[in-house]
């Protein structure tokens, strides 16, 4: 706190996987003024790689958790516009008592609005419901050129589509209106099994799918040989009100993960310990049970700040989505691939996605998406790499959101909507005002 | 509760009067411009919940809420804008008071016109604007008075010596109605947070301990449903100051803290 000490300190800011980079941030209640000459916004940093962070120390990064206020909210309809700072978990704290929920929601309530839209966030609904974009009806942006303009599939559709999953890139996003869901109750039924393996899991993924309009799967990535691929199976749909007998469930208590961890903690031994005690944790093979939405959608949110359990070293996540015509031997093959990398997490999901959104560059396509946390080490990169060749040569693609170590040759090879993206965004930043760490990485924009 | 929120649309004000909206209580909006107060009105109405499902019936949204322009460097429209919350609560009950200015002392030192609108707005008019609220509440049996002071107040500190001289007035102020009118039914509370983070601190590096808004807010409601006199957030903050007021002058002069 001292004088001295605050020269020394170079502030720094980090995503969600704790490796920082030299930059700060303003926040600002009044987003509209902030957004003015900045390079980037920024939310509630959950975005585990580099598309949060700026691309040089001297950019103007704006924090936009401040603007967070609703704008509108129809009673009858349940379309919001609200200031792109407010979170998912300010609104489900607000409206779940009354009976409304966000239309998608990712394994996190802590992102904002703006993020949401700039990643266009999935969920487990991503079969029936497709992505937060395909429910947003309007948007207002600040531009490049600093003017400020209106956007929807009518007005101004290739803005609206490049803006929607595209990284925050095209236009400062100030308001998004969207379309809440209506809910029968606070409560989820919730059908979880035991799989033996990465085969039966995808079968299983397929049976529900059709019945369950929520469906994700945990695997334990450490299991080997004939268990390969082995997990739990959670499939869900909101309880009707006459189901569920018994008053909404409180909200939950979250506890904050008290200290770092040293390196050492996360290691093959003890994640493995973890694995197995998690899989056998579910005694049954199969139950049916009414659960609280946040430990059925957001289980890690429990634990404030899970992300030091990583210790200094920090984490990447590797998501991944492999085409269905790559059928089941393929994802069979990367969980192969995987293990033999010998990448130790206790945190390894699945999910079988719905057809590909309108967002320019939006994550998901029709098939099977797998994610994985990985600590960061000297091996990262070429587990990076081998991961990507494999995805490539399978015609699937990779989820910027996570990223920060594919090289940019990879995600060209990966991404052949990069021409449509890159051409909005000559369009509305001719002079790439805007940009992101990932930005100057994978497209080579100049620091 | 019935509250007037003076510094309701930005920074810890607003996440006070989104808290008291949310549990049912009625608002009206006091700040300095008039379409940022009409857009934190839709923002209030929208999160009122009326009864939730859990208690009842559910009612879908809640009434228009007011606000009026009110400009602590104004002391002349002070009335004027207690009137009008008044009229839109049928007499309120509770008034917060969370705007204040805030500039740095390199900022406060090479200019002295600043140095006099700061303390002027901060101390002086507070005052003249609690005074209003106060006769208003004693009046009708009580109530809540809730105003941010500051721990910049509690020891006069090289960094923060005349913004904290003015916080360290309203405190005593306050005190001094604490001591005089709680028995009549009045509930002084003097809010002294430590560094949070909010758009008058954009730019300022975090020290540690730095609260957010939210947090904040969530204190202040829980110490006014308390009654408590006196509320230092985060917590923390309360030792911290414990051992400030307590070092020598012989420190004090020589560290910069």
């Amino acid at each position: 706190m001292t004088q001295g000490k605050e020269k020394l300190d170079t502030p720094t800011l980090s995503g969600w996987g704790r490796v920082a980079v030299p930059g700060r941030e303003l926040a600002s209640e009044d987003l509209e003024s902030a957004t003015r000459g900045a390079a980037l916004c920024r939310g509630l940093g959950r975005s585990y790689g580099d598309s949060s962070l700026p691309a040089t120390p001297s950019d103007k990064v704006v924090n936009t958790t401040l603007a967070n206020r609703i704008l509108s909210f129809n009673t009858e309809t349940g379309v919001m516009r609200a200031e792109a700072g407010l979170s998912l978990g300010e609104i489900i704290q607000v409206f779940l008592p009354r009976g409304w929920f966000p239309p998608v929601t990712p394994g996190t309530k802590f992102v904002t609005l703006g993020g949401a839209v700039a990643s266009d966030v999935h969920g487990k609904n991503h079969h029936r419901e497709g992505c937060f974009g395909e429910h947003v009806r309007s948007m207002r942006m600040r531009l490049a050129d600093d003017s400020i303009v209106e956007t929807s599939p009518e007005r101004h559709p290739d803005l609206f589509y490049a803006t929607i999953g595209g990284m925050g890139l095209v236009g400062h996003i100030l308001e998004v209106e969207f379309e809440m869901r209506r809910i029968p109750s606070g409560w989820v039924l919730m059908e979880s099994q035991r799989v033996h393996n990465i085969g039966e899991f995808l079968d299983a993924l397929a049976l529900a799918a059709p019945r369950w309009p929520m469906t994700m799967g945990w695997i334990d990535c450490l299991a080997r040989g004939n268990s390969m691929g082995r997990g739990i199976l959670m499939a869900g749909r909101w309880a009707e009100r006459e189901e569920t007998k018994k008053p909404d469930p409180p909200l939950p208590l979250e506890i904050t993960f008290p200290v770092e961890l040293p390196n050492w903690a996360l290691n093959p031994l003890t994640a493995q310990a973890f694995n197995t005690a998690y899989y056998w944790h579910h005694v049954a093979r199969k139950q049916e049970r009414l659960v609280p939405p946040d430990p059925f959608f957001y289980p890690l949110d429990a634990i404030l700040q899970w992300n030091r359990a990583y210790g200094s070293r920090g984490f990447t996540q590797y998501q991944c989505v492999l085409p269905r015509e790559a059928g089941a031997a393929a994802v069979r093959e990367f969980m192969d691939h995987l293990t033999k990398l010998g990448s130790a997490s206790p945190l390894c999901v699945i999910k079988d996605c719905g057809p590909q959104g309108k967002g320019c560059l939006s994550f998901p396509m029709e098939g099977t998406s797998i994610a994985v946390d990985m600590a960061i080490s000297l091996d990262i990169q070429r587990i990076v790499d081998r991961l990507n060749e494999f995805v490539i040569a399978t015609g699937g693609r990779i989820y910027l959101t996570k990223d920060r170590f594919t090289r940019p040759e990879h995600f060209r090879a990966m991404e052949p909507r990069l021409d449509a993206f890159f051409a909005a965004r000559e369009k509305w930043d001719p002079q790439r005002r805007l940009r992101s760490a990932q930005s100057a990485r994978l497209f080579g924009d100049k620091t | 509760m019935k509250a007037v929120v003076l510094g309701g649309t930005t920074g810890i004000g607003r996440a006070l009067a989104q808290r008291l909206a949310a549990r049912g209580d009625a608002v009206f909006l006091m700040g300095l411009d008039e379409a940022d107060l009409a857009r934190s009105a839709s923002d209030l109405k929208s999160r009122s919940a009326g009864q939730t499902r859990q208690t009842g019936q559910t009612r879908q949204g809640g009434g228009n809420v007011g606000y009026a322009v009110c400009n602590l460097e104004k002391p002349e429209g002070f009335v004027a804008a207690l009137d009008a919350a008044d009229a839109a609560l049928n007499n309120f009950d509770t008034v917060i008071v969370t705007a204040a200015m805030y500039a740095t002392q390199e900022a406060l030192e090479a200019d002295i016109e600043l140095t006099q609108r700061l303390v002027t707005v901060n101390y002086a008019n507070t005052v003249v604007f609690c005074e209003h609220v106060r006769k208003r509440l004693l009046s009708r049996g009580g109530g809540w008075l809730t105003v941010f002071s500051s721990v910049a107040g509690d020891r006069g500190r090289k960094p923060v010596g005349i913004y904290g001289s003015s916080k360290a007035g309203i405190a005593r102020y306050l005190e001094a109605l604490d001591h005089k009118y709680h028995t009549g039914g009045l509930s002084v509370l003097c809010v002294k947070p430590g560094f949070v983070k909010t758009g008058m601190t954009a730019g300022l590096k975090p020290p540690p301990f730095a609260g957010d808004p939210d947090q904040v807010a969530d204190d202040v409601l829980r110490a006014m449903d308390a009654r408590k006199p006196i509320l230092y957030t985060p917590h923390v903050w309360a030792l911290v100051m414990m051992g400030i007021r307590h070092l020598p002058r012989f420190v004090m002069r020589k560290i910069s803290f």
